[in-house]
């Protein structure tokens, strides 16, 4: 798997991945795997390593605006079978500037010449926020700002997808007081669709899934109001927690490193955003570790999907909670089994009734018997 | 065995005797329910309580109560008591009646009960580190052994029999028996004392399901030194009962004496269930744990109350007043059986148990059968002692 690198970026089939270094199974293996991971059937994943093995990688135009990389230091991170080696056999990935052996003007020429290829097909991914103030100076790359790279990138792009919360509504640039109008995608683009999916970084799997169903069928999975896929951001932290039993118990952490704390108790109490935080971590390993995200370590959910909380709350304030106990209509935690019959229990009144009866009857009558035979004697 | 044990003799279809056989009758009847329709049909039993009333009162008090064999032989055998002999066929019957039905009850307690044949055959599986293995070894091995010792009276009778096939067995069996009888009753005296320690351990095993008030360690040994009590008070109800009703002079002196023993152990018994939960801080809960603190001094009350009346000249003189005392005993070890194999044990939350009727019925049915056998042993085998003329009723 290791050597997935070596694998043409076009062309052969299936079968032909195993003269590169990546053994077909392997590389069907690692589809199904990363389509299991984002919620989709396996027969989807067959269909992407059919599809990449044609050479139908789409082309990824990657932007990098006013971001830190982590976004894409944790797509490169996905420990799962040289998932980050597959991302790059997947799509064909022509402009990125993290990961680009190009610079100057043959940078500048690839990404021309991407956008004239692909025109209208290719993937265009944004990171990080865009400064709007004074021009949009305060952001350039060939001494053009971001404002004017993203309209021109995004005109001629088949998709738009906003990746981390920097891309999706400003991120921490945006926080007051926003120094350089930092923007989100969306808010540039308006009136296209701009898939967002936002967190600090995002689970990669989450990118992978929009991505990928785009290269292989051409479509967009459904989306929320704000543009998040509804597969990854559909139901809130608290939902699925692992602590939510906790919280249904009314046991809390109360300090860092109090008895509860240690245990393991719900982090509601020290400020946890979850109840009202739209992501899938509760359920979809960061990076497919298990226990590696906020909650996970013991730290309150920050809240890193939502404009309205991350860079808004404090850390330590706690959020309304819409539905404090599960519904009625939810199983109980012991349900009951087994019941006591009232025929039962009065027949077995009248059988214990009856034998104790007997007993007092018979030892009264010995009673009796016993004092007539000694007045006789 | 004594040579002075004579049948009753006397009709045995009398009215009371097809009573309990129209009793017997419906229990076959919900019996053959149980096999078509299955456990869950005809019991309360779930997963939380596997064992309900037929493992708490067929098995475990029903071998209690058949006991009465394994108590008097001590007394008899090991303490050298020549003077309770004429106690022992009654009683040793009695434990063999309680334990074959014991053994039944299993049979139609265990879901898959086409496989209980392998517990004694199938050595090569068996876990040695099992408590019910060991129960169900020693208590089938036990119902062997009792019925060996009830051989000499079946044998006797067959030997004034009409059939010279069954005449021709006797004769050459009996001596065989009577010489080898020695080790038979050294094995009787083994085996009760290893399983009905046993039914103590297997619920010690059940751990926090098991309230504090009857967790202990000690469960085993509790478990013996009841039985002991329990088999005296069983040998005095029966014997007075069966003079009772069959009009035969009444044994008091006898039972009296056994009576003041059965006190002694008694007392024994309160003594190391006190000191034990003393010793365990667990004595507080004897206030506090609601209704099981309840049936906890209710335990106590019946035993204190039949170890004092035991320990009183004047009972002890009246069959009467004995019998009542008997009766306290018999209740008091029942309890503290039920309550340790069902009122004390939670399996968790949302469980809960009562014997369904079925079951009730069952169980009762049983208790008819055992009482239909014993009627019919002690009228046509040698079983009770002393061939008194019938006592004058007053």
């Amino acid at each position: 798997m290791g050597k997935a690198r070596g694998f043409p970026i076009s062309g052969g089939s299936v079968s032909d991945k195993e003269a590169s270094g990546v053994g077909r199974r392997d590389f069907l293996k690692a589809c199904t795997m990363a389509a299991a991971a984002v919620g989709l059937s396996a027969s989807v994943g067959k269909a992407w390593a059919e599809a990449a093995a044609k050479g139908l990688k789409p082309s990824v135009i990657w932007l990098h605006f006013q971001e830190c990389t982590g976004c894409t230091e944790s797509l490169l991170r996905t420990s799962h079978p040289a998932v980050a080696e597959l991302i790059l056999d997947l799509i064909s990935l022509d402009y990125h500037e993290t990961l680009f052996a190009a610079a100057g003007h043959q940078a500048e020429d690839a990404l021309k010449s991407a956008m004239e290829k692909g025109a209208g097909k290719y993937i265009c991914v944004v990171e990080g926020g865009i400064p709007t103030k004074d021009g949009g100076i305060y952001c350039q790359i060939a001494g053009r700002t971001a404002l004017d790279m993203l309209k021109e990138v995004a005109d001629k792009a088949g998709a738009i997808i906003a990746i981390g919360s920097c891309a999706s509504w400003g991120g921490i640039q945006s926080a007051d007081p926003n120094p350089t109008g930092a923007k989100g995608a969306p808010q540039i683009l308006e009136g296209k669709t701009v898939v967002t999916v936002p967190g600090c970084p995002p689970n990669p799997y989450n990118f992978l899934g929009v991505a990928l169903q785009y290269a292989t069928f051409g479509t967009l999975p459904a989306l929320d109001k704000l543009g998040r896929p509804m597969f990854g951001y559909g139901r809130v932290i608290h939902e699925d927690c692992p602590r939510r039993p906790h919280f249904d118990a009314g046991r809390f952490v109360q300090q860092f490193g109090d008895e509860g704390h240690r245990l393991g108790y719900c982090l509601y109490k020290m400020g946890c955003k979850g109840p009202v935080t739209h992501a899938n971590c509760s359920i979809q390993d960061f990076g497919e570790i298990p226990g590696i995200w906020p909650v996970g370590i013991g730290h309150p959910c920050v809240g890193c999907t939502e404009q309205a909380i991350l860079w808004q709350l404090p850390i330590a304030a706690t959020v309304e909670i819409e539905h404090p106990t599960p519904p009625a209509l939810y199983p109980p935690i012991s349900p009951e089994h087994g019941g006591v019959s009232p025929v039962a229990t009065g027949v077995a009144g009248l059988v214990g009734g009856a034998l104790i009866g007997a007993g007092i009857m018979a030892s009264k009558k010995l009673m009796a018997e016993d004092k007539a035979t000694t007045k006789e004697e | 065995m004594t040579d002075h044990a004579v049948p009753v003799g006397g009709p045995i279809l009398t009215r009371p005797f097809k009573w309990l056989m129209a009793i017997f009758g419906l229990g076959v009847l919900l019996l053959i329910w149980r096999f078509l329709a299955g456990l869950g049909a005809t019991t309360a039993l779930n997963d939380g309580y596997p064992w309900g009333l037929w493992i708490a009162f067929d098995v475990v008090t029903g071998t209690a109560l058949g006991c009465g064999g394994y108590a008097v032989a001590i007394l008899v055998y090991i303490l050298n008591k020549g003077k309770y002999h004429s106690l022992v066929r009654p009683a040793i019957l009695t434990s063999a009646l309680g334990y074959s039905l014991a053994a039944f009850a299993i049979v139609f307690d265990v879901g898959r009960y086409w496989y209980i044949y392998r517990i004694p055959l199938h050595f090569w599986q068996w876990n040695l580190n099992s408590a019910l293995l060991e129960v169900a070894l020693c208590v089938m091995a036990y119902v062997f052994v009792l019925w060996i010792e009830m051989a000499p009276p079946i044998l006797e009778v067959m030997q004034e029999g009409s059939s010279p096939f069954f005449r021709r067995l006797a004769q050459t069996t009996l001596p065989i028996l009577n010489k080898s009888m020695v080790f038979i009753v050294a094995l009787a005296l083994l085996l009760p004392t290893m399983h009905q320690s046993s039914l103590g351990t297997v619920m010690m095993l059940a751990g926090q399901k098991l309230n504090p008030l009857w967790q202990t360690p000690f469960l085993p040994l509790l478990f013996l030194v009841s039985v002991v009590g329990m088999g005296y008070a069983v040998v005095v109800f029966e014997s007075t009962l069966s003079s009772f009703f069959l009009k035969r002079p009444y044994e008091t002196e006898m039972l009296g004496s056994l009576a003041k023993i059965m006190a002694y152990i008694t007392i024994g018994f309160l003594a190391i269930r006190l000191l034990d939960l003393l010793y365990r801080g667990a004595f507080g809960l004897a206030f506090t744990s609601g209704w099981l603190s309840f049936f906890f001094w209710l335990e106590i009350v019946l035993f204190v109350a039949s170890a004092a009346m035991a320990l009183s000249p004047a009972v002890r003189a009246n069959p009467g007043r004995l019998f009542q005392m008997a009766m306290l005993m018999l209740i008091a070890g029942g309890l503290y059986r039920f309550d340790t194999y069902l009122v004390a044990f939670n399996p968790g939350p949302g469980w809960s148990y009562f014997p369904a009727v079925p079951e009730l019925f069952i169980t009762i049915g049983i208790v008819a059968l055992e009482i239909m056998i014993y009627i019919v042993f002690i009228k046509r085998f040698p079983i009770l002692g002393g061939a008194s003329p019938a006592r004058s009723r007053a």
